[in-house]
């Protein structure tokens, strides 16, 4: 990577930047979920390594969360966008360098921004946790470095049109630093009192709405057409998505805070949109769904299918909890419950991650052109995730409805602990096997690399046959 | 191609965005900042200081730069005996908290009243002054307010200090630093909610609460008692000594970390604790070995322990 920083532009190959992200993404997911069992054990074992300050449960949990926030999902998308922002485009990435500084830049600024969160220095905001300085860097050594390459590639396009992923591109990479401004203001004017609580779950609520959640979509816009071979099913419905995420997404951030003295009219109203986000969410999933007519056999014989249509069936759960649970009628018992930590992992570790995995999947055999080392390793990654995400999402949801219960009965709360014992220790098996299968997937990846089958010219990864 | 064809859809998409920045922030923003400090919100923001996390003053969230509350009997100034009050010491290079330097959010009344009788603008950061919560009628009401008793009673940081010695001295600002760096925030709540946790953990906050408070820290991922009136359940240092050392000492089933990290190298008599064998103390004690746990050191008055005891016994 160091020799193409000072590279000339022509003399890096195309494709490099989205390689070295590629790569970055697997290896901040193999840390992001390592330290999240590590963290899932001391919860369910208290006495498991104890007594030491760098390595306790306050110090590591807003690690886990970021390392795999800004480090697996979000460099999973930059490689997506440095590699399917162009081919849509029917064009060259704008810039490869800044693509390779960009990458270099990332890792460096996010291995600092952790180290320094590892070590307590906090700013004591969920989700924006890091301190202002880091902030400054994510949004302008990291975000807009990327949202200029991905804009400048959509300007430079030799195609009629804007293909419906390269619209949620575009607009998510200006979205996501408008939130990173606006939802740090706190730390860089000392905001304080309710703004400044109700600031940070307006970034919190907005870095998933208008980031991760759509850019996730826009992936699978690419992959599914590209993949089976079948158009988009309706750019229409595509439409309907765009705009609903973009009005109804941007606005419920105060159904975070449901319980907390807001000012009513805000939370009814978030509600009431909260209620809408289902507009944006079945507009894709019958979309993406619709579009596999035909070629449902795909979705056991292809991997790349079999990763991306679970992660879109997996937005139906998550779309009708995340819609309903933020009513009134129903928050009042799952708020800060277990159900809460098992809707976020079904966001993220469920429809979000497999979605990436996919397009990450598919991005490094197209563009080392190589194909998948090992279907078989590829095979046990999809099966250790999506078991393993599952029994973390079901026991979770279960110790949440006990604690729900231990709430409204006004039950003494080290009886919710110990009746969530049990799930606990499930949870860390759960997220144990995530953390293993990630593990095979990154030695499979580095195999594809070094030993993967030639892809010819003018051939896909997936219409070569499997040789192991 | 350009983007000029597409300029229809982004007209339509800056309108969308916009709209929906305008319904999200600057409604609430117009609706938050009218917001009137009550009492609560002038404690707290009085003992905490500036900001709770990372700070220029604290880079490495240490406890530094933090005012010290004090509980004052008699006037520090005069020596003569006074009805009991707690006041807020900042010492000279202190930052002040966000009501004393931007009056105008502790919303009307309150800050007409902090700026007139309290004359908080006579305050300086670079002297430093001494604080206390008092109350007056404004409007037919009668609302708390800020005074600045450095230049209404002519008590100097260093003598209310001194008057108050160190058993009436509390580190509640350094202990919230601790309670944000040692992320106690990540399972204990500092927000009972509105809904069902009122007999339990006591009455939810009003709106008007945390005017002048950086980070609230409300929490959202509970996994142990919430803690905003945790002191009224339970006040007992003792209890709190122990727990935090090792929370299975009081309760068995406890899942919480231990913190015996924050004790340091010595304990309150300047003896060097012995971790090791604590520890093996306790492993036998768990084993059925030993009849009673080891004894808990008492933390120095300079650590860590002490000032997150002093912050959680403050929360009331």
């Amino acid at each position: 990577m160091l020799k193409y920083l000072f590279a000339k532009e022509e003399d890096i190959p195309p494709g490099t930047a989205a390689i070295f992200f590629g790569f970055s993404s697997i290896v901040w997911f193999v840390l992001g979920t390592g330290l999240g069992s590590f963290n899932a054990a001391k919860l369910a074992f208290p006495d498991f390594v104890t007594g030491i300050e760098l390595i306790s449960f306050g110090h590591m949990r807003q690690v886990h969360v970021l390392a795999v926030i800004l480090g697996w999902i979000s460099m999973a998308f930059a490689m997506t966008m440095m590699y399917i922002t162009p081919a849509l485009g029917n064009t060259k990435l704008w810039s490869e360098k800044l693509g390779v500084w960009n990458c270099f830049l990332w890792n460096i600024g996010l291995a600092f921004g952790l180290f320094l969160l590892w070590n307590g220095v906090s700013s004591g905001r969920e989700y924006s946790d890091m301190p202002w300085f880091i902030d400054l860097v994510v949004i302008f050594g990291v975000l807009f470095p990327l949202g200029i390459n991905v804009w400048m590639t959509i300007k430079n396009r030799r195609t009629q049109g804007i293909y419906t992923t390269n619209w949620f591109f575009g607009a998510a990479t200006f979205m996501v630093i408008v939130v990173f401004l606006v939802g740090n203001m706190p730390e860089f004017f000392n905001l304080t009192g309710l703004t400044e609580a109700y600031l940070t779950w307006w970034f919190a609520h907005n870095v998933l709405g208008l980031w991760i959640t759509p850019v996730a979509a826009a992936i699978s816009y690419y992959v599914v057409p590209k993949v089976t071979g079948n158009p988009l099913y309706s750019h229409r419905i595509g439409h309907l998505h765009f705009w609903s995420v973009v009005v109804f997404y941007s606005t419920p951030a105060a159904h975070h805070l449901m319980s907390a003295p807001l000012p009513e009219w805000l939370k009814s109203f978030a509600s009431v949109e909260g209620v809408l986000i289902l507009v944006p969410a079945i507009a894709f999933v019958s979309n993406l769904l619709l579009t596999m007519h035909g070629k449902w056999r795909m979705f056991v014989e292809n991997v790349e299918i079999k990763y991306t249509i679970t992660g879109v069936l997996l937005a139906i759960p998550l779309n009708m909890q995340g819609g309903f649970q933020q009513t009134r009628a129903i928050n009042w018992y799952v708020h800060g419950t277990g159900w809460i930590v098992a809707h976020a992992h079904l966001a993220l570790l469920g429809f979000s991650t497999f979605l990436e995995a996919a397009a990450v999947y598919y991005g490094l055999q197209v563009l080392l052109r190589r194909k998948v080392y090992s279907l078989s390793l590829s095979n046990f990654h999809f099966w250790m995730l999506l078991i393993g995400f599952s029994t973390y999402w079901i026991s979770m949801t279960i110790a949440g409805l006990i604690q729900g219960a231990g709430k409204i009965y006004e039950v003494p709360y080290i009886d919710v602990v110990i009746a969530e014992h049990p799930y606990m220790i499930a949870r860390w098996v759960g997220g144990t096997m995530v953390f293993i299968g990630n593990i095979v997937w990154m030695y499979n990846m580095w195999m594809t690399a070094r030993a993967g089958t030639p892809i010819p010219a003018g051939r896909l990864p997936h219409e070569l046959a499997y040789e192991r | 191609m350009a983007f000029r064809e597409y300029k229809i859809g982004s007209r339509m998409f800056a309108f969308a965005l916009g709209s929906s920045m305008m319904i999200t922030l600057y409604f609430p923003s117009k609706d938050i900042a009218s917001v009137q400090a009550t009492k609560t919100a002038l404690n707290r923001q009085l003992s905490f200081g500036r900001i709770g996390g990372f700070s220029v003053e604290d880079p490495f969230l240490k406890g530094k730069g933090k005012p010290v509350t004090v509980f004052l009997n008699k006037d520090p100034k005069t020596g003569q005996p006074i009805e009991p009050v707690t006041a807020y010491v900042y010492p000279a290079g202190v930052p002040f908290p966000s009501g004393l330097r931007h009056p105008r959010i502790l919303g009307e009344g309150v800050k007409d009243l902090s700026l007139g009788q309290g004359r908080i603008a006579d305050a300086k950061e670079g002297s430093g002054a001494v604080f206390v919560v008092s109350e007056a009628g404004f409007n037919g009401k009668t609302l708390s307010y800020i005074e600045n008793a450095t230049a209404t009673r002519g008590w100097q940081p260093g003598e209310a200090v001194a008057a108050a010695g160190d058993a009436n001295s509390r580190y509640i600002g350094s202990g919230k630093i601790m309670f944000v760096r040692e992320g106690c925030w990540w399972c204990h709540t500092l927000l009972p909610e509105e809904t069902q946790d009122w007999q339990y953990f006591g009455a939810p906050p009003m709106l008007g609460d945390f005017n002048g408070e950086s980070p609230t820290a409300f929490g959202s991922d509970r996994k142990a008692p919430d803690l905003l009136h945790v002191a009224s359940r339970n006040s007992s240092r003792e209890w709190m000594t122990m727990h935090f050392y090792n929370p299975r000492l009081v309760q068995t089933h406890s899942i919480m970390p231990r913190y015996d990290y924050l004790w340091g190298e010595k304990d309150a008599a300047g003896n060097k604790i012995d971790y090791d064998k604590w520890r093996a103390e306790y492993n036998e004690y768990v084993a059925g070995k030993r009849v009673y746990a080891p004894e808990v050191p008492q933390p120095a008055a300079e650590s860590e322990a002490r000032m997150l005891i002093d912050f959680v016994l403050a929360l009331k």
